[in-house]
């Protein structure tokens, strides 16, 4: 354990710290009011809406899976950047819709926007399930990108308290401050931590791509260093598209499924205008940027050589190839520099795991509690059951993580991408083809879950590319996006059949 | 068939955001390791070379209809 870099690693985390307890007074608000506690009361102009979106859809667990995917499989784990590059001409081309139809209706998450649009509650149901059910385990990786730098850090899991030994103690410690701070100031607090982790992130990865390569000699050498079999994807073999359809189909059905995620959708909805919108489409590729740079430090963590240091010998055995990159940051890092990146890390796994419980309490207390049990909830229960449900949401992502091996939440967060790009016909297409029908749209959602479900169990949930066999051609494709291609035809044919539902009462928006 | 001119031009500027699904969907044109540049193989900074593409691309549309 280095005093150094511990000091200054706590020292920046009780910093965030005081600023999510002191952001409940930035632009004040009633904090009694669902919009207000969870959209921030929609009066996020471009920069901070650009910080809050930068935190919240580059998490913490990116920045360490990444790389780590780089580092053991290499060219593959680059699906990272043509994924993120496709994201933002897609959020260009609906969010200014969505968040005009938001904001004119006073919706606050897309599970409102379906039902307003169909007038079926049990369709938004469904969207606000599918989108709980696939955040909840991506709340809980989060943890992971904490866990490995803490252990990083050489902090000992196991603190002993009055005598008592409390295991995972320095993640329980953050996520009970983290918990506390999200019920007291709601969607302003990691509003304004992303800022301090922004800031803190792009030092970082600019002083990594400078300094690395030049301790390591250069980029050519880098690249020299890496197995020529992991440089590139494997060519197509006759016949066979092979990893080349498996690249291109991840990268467009993650980007279509990072947009439905609840954290895209609150993060967006929380702008002040559609400019802002619109700008942060423009200007949130400099993120993209700095993950791609990230990408490439699993290549630098292979040129250092620091699987075979004896020195990280246990945070490999412990943590696999995701301490590929703590362990290059200390190698190549000086003790106060590694407190600043792992802080970096650290701090960037709160803003999400912020976020996404904002997102999936707005989800339940609009689309469960108001809906289906207390109709007529006033808007200070309202907002006092989001509160509470943000409480319940991290705690089952800290128990998920502390009780049960992590593949597990890496296999449902696997599923989770598979399960949330099936509310894309409801949700996107909605805005667009009025005469969909809700009964087919729910159908069609079904098939979408059931054969998106279904593939990725045959290679038992380790993989979500499953290989489809099409006119003698054998076309390995991202699980999600094939389900998808079923639910949208299953959507489309039976609105064919049934016909729309639409009232005269609903205009379009 | 006659469109006035500048709804004519917001139509293109909006066909440009499609650039980026052909530039990155189309992975066999980049799956190779020459030209390198600095170093760094084509695969690597073509695809980085396309995040700051990507967003200029948005560039005409955001310009064309802003309110």
């Amino acid at each position: 354990m280095d005093p150094v870099a511990v000091t200054i690693f706590v020292a920046l985390f009780a910093f965030v710290t005081l600023l999510g307890f002191g952001a409940a007074r930035w632009r004040r608000g009633d904090l009694d009011h669902l919009h207000e506690w969870g959209l921030g009361g929609r009066r996020f102009g471009t920069l901070v809406t650009w910080f809050l979106l930068g935190g919240d859809l580059y998490t913490a667990y990116t920045f360490v899976a990444v790389p780590a995917l780089m580092f053991g499989a290499g060219a593959v784990g680059f699906f990272a950047v043509p994924y993120t590059v496709l994201v933002y001409p897609i959020l260009f081309a609906v969010f200014p819709k969505l968040w005009a139809v938001a904001h004119e209706k006073g919706y606050v998450t897309a599970a409102d926007v379906v039902r307003g649009r169909f007038d079926s509650r049990m369709l938004a149901l469904a969207v606000a399930l599918t989108g709980i059910v696939a955040t909840m385990p991506y709340i809980a990786l989060q943890l992971v990108g904490m866990e490995v730098v803490i252990a990083g850090l050489g902090i000992p899991m196991t603190m002993t308290v009055g005598g008592v030994a409390v295991p995972d103690a320095p993640l329980l410690i953050a996520f009970v401050v983290l918990a506390a701070y999200t019920y007291n100031s709601g969607l302003r607090a990691p509003a304004m931590i992303a800022v301090v982790k922004d800031a803190l992130l792009y030092i970082t990865v600019l002083a990594a791509v400078i300094v690395i390569p030049a301790e390591l000699g250069g980029y050519a050498k880098i690249f020299a260093s890496v197995d020529a079999k992991s440089l590139l994807l494997a060519p197509a073999a006759p016949g066979n598209f092979g990893a080349q359809s498996a690249y291109a189909t991840l990268a467009l059905g993650s980007a279509l499924a990072l947009l439905l995620y609840p954290h895209s959708v609150t993060g967006l909805l929380s702008a002040s205008s559609v400019k802002a919108v619109k700008r942060n489409a423009v200007i949130l590729p400099a993120y993209s940027f700095a993950l791609g740079l990230i990408a490439l430090l699993g290549f630098m963590a292979v040129a250092a050589g620091v699987k075979s240091l004896p020195e990280f010998a246990s945070g490999f055995k412990a943590f696999g190839n995701n301490f590929a990159v703590p362990a290059l940051f200390l190698h190549s890092f000086p003790a106060w520099f590694v407190g600043i990146a792992f802080a970096a890390i650290a701090i960037g796994a709160l803003v999400p795991a912020a976020i996404m419980s904002i997102a999936c309490a707005n989800l339940f207390t609009r689309n469960i509690y108001k809906e289906f049990i207390a109709p007529n909830a006033s808007h200070k229960a309202e907002s006092q059951v989001a509160k509470i449900t943000s409480l319940v949401v991290k705690l089952g992502a800290l128990f998920f993580i502390i009780e049960l091996p992590t593949q597990y939440a890496i296999q449902l967060q696997l599923l989770g991408g598979i399960w949330i790009i099936q509310t894309l016909p409801a949700v996107f297409l909605g805005l667009y083809l009025r005469r969909l029908n809700p009964i087919a749209l729910l159908i069609g959602w079904a098939a979408g879950i059931g054969s998106g479900t279904w593939m990725a169990a045959q290679s038992a949930f380790k993989t979500s590319t499953y290989a489809l066999h099409l006119f003698g051609l054998t076309v390995p494709c991202y699980a999600a996006l094939s389900s998808l291609v079923l639910n949208v035809a299953v959507a489309l044919a039976l609105s064919l059949v049934l016909g729309s539902k639409r009232q005269a009462t609903h205009s379009a928006a | 068939m006659n469109e006035p001119a500048p709804k004519r031009r917001a139509r293109l500027s909006w066909l440009l955001l499609l650039l980026p699904f052909a530039a990155m969907l189309w992975v066999p044109f980049y799956n190779r390791i020459e030209p390198a540049f600095l170093g760094i193989p084509f695969f690597y900074w073509y695809q980085l070379l396309w995040i700051p593409l990507g967003a200029l691309v948005l560039l005409p549309a955001y310009l064309g209809d802003r309110r």
